[in-house]
């Protein structure tokens, strides 16, 4: 799994995004994602999983006051994008979700087939 | 935390973020309590004529473990984040996340009123809303 965010430069001109902050952890049975999405209700978040990349994209809605005027802006911009290619042995038919409090966790499984099998070394 | 935007080798939006973020703002205060970068949880402020309105982009917090405060015109968010740790035997690739304690703090203008704040905490944002002093609200003189 590695980070193909920028590659899209076009794209990106066009639609300036945040970009979330993820761990991600892989362990023998597959990987572990988490990003950082505050502001986005469940109903704005984006998963979609193409030709071997997942895209996380989600949309920010604040309850702002009408006639509000910014003062102070650390989050500048309204919504989050990241993209991750995945590699093979991943099996995107299986991969699980949950969102809660703005945090998006998800778990991608590896193939049956490439589940761990122990490699004995022998030593003649 | 600050939220890197996805094109970071943008040259423009780069100047664009240095010079927002050196732009002095009415009841922020940078200077002596650093810079608004890479912070947990990134804020926003605004006002209107009736209220103060922030906003602490805190995700993964339980809201019941937050502590805010006023006092002396001046607001404390504070708390503490715990994320998953990743199992024995597993790999980090990636690990950008904060966690543990954090404690943020902003001065507020001068006609709040600090009896009349709501805080709620939805979507991992913790938005603060405190009233202005009636007194400092904005009338329509009537010219006889």
């Amino acid at each position: 799994m590695s980070d193909n965010t920028t590659k899209p430069a076009e794209e990106a001109r066009d639609e300036r995004s945040l970009l979330p902050a993820v761990d991600v952890f892989e362990d023998a049975g597959g990987i572990t994602l988490y990003a950082d999405l505050p502001g986005v209700p469940r109903d704005s978040l984006s998963l979609q999983v193409e030709a071997g990349n997942l895209t996380i994209e989600g949309e920010i809605a604040l309850a702002v006051p009408a006639g509000m005027e910014a003062t102070h802006a650390e989050v500048d911009l309204s919504r989050y994008r990241r993209a991750f290619s995945l590699s093979k042995e991943l099996d995107t038919e299986k991969v699980k979700a949950e969102f809660a409090n703005g945090v998006l966790k998800l778990r991608i499984p590896k193939a049956e087939h490439a589940q761990p099998k122990k490699i004995e070394i022998r030593i003649d | 935390m600050r939220y890197r935007t996805l094109f970071p080798r943008d040259v423009f939006a780069a100047l664009e973020r240095m010079q927002h973020e050196m732009q002095p703002s009415f009841d922020w205060s940078p200077s002596i309590r650093g810079g608004s970068g890479d912070r947990y949880p990134a804020m926003n402020v605004g006002g209107t004529p009736q209220s103060v309105e922030i906003y602490a982009f805190a995700p993964g917090v339980d809201a019941a473990t937050l502590d805010v405060q006023i006092e002396k015109g001046v607001l404390t968010i504070a708390g503490e984040r715990q994320v998953e740790t990743p199992a024995e035997k597993a790999a980090v690739h990636i690990d950008e996340r904060f966690a543990g304690r954090f404690r943020r703090v902003v001065t507020l203008p001068d006609d709040i009123d600090a009896d009349a704040v709501q805080a709620k905490y939805r979507d991992g944002v913790l938005h603060i809303s405190i009233a202005r002093k009636a007194a400092a609200q904005p009338r329509r003189i009537a010219v006889q």
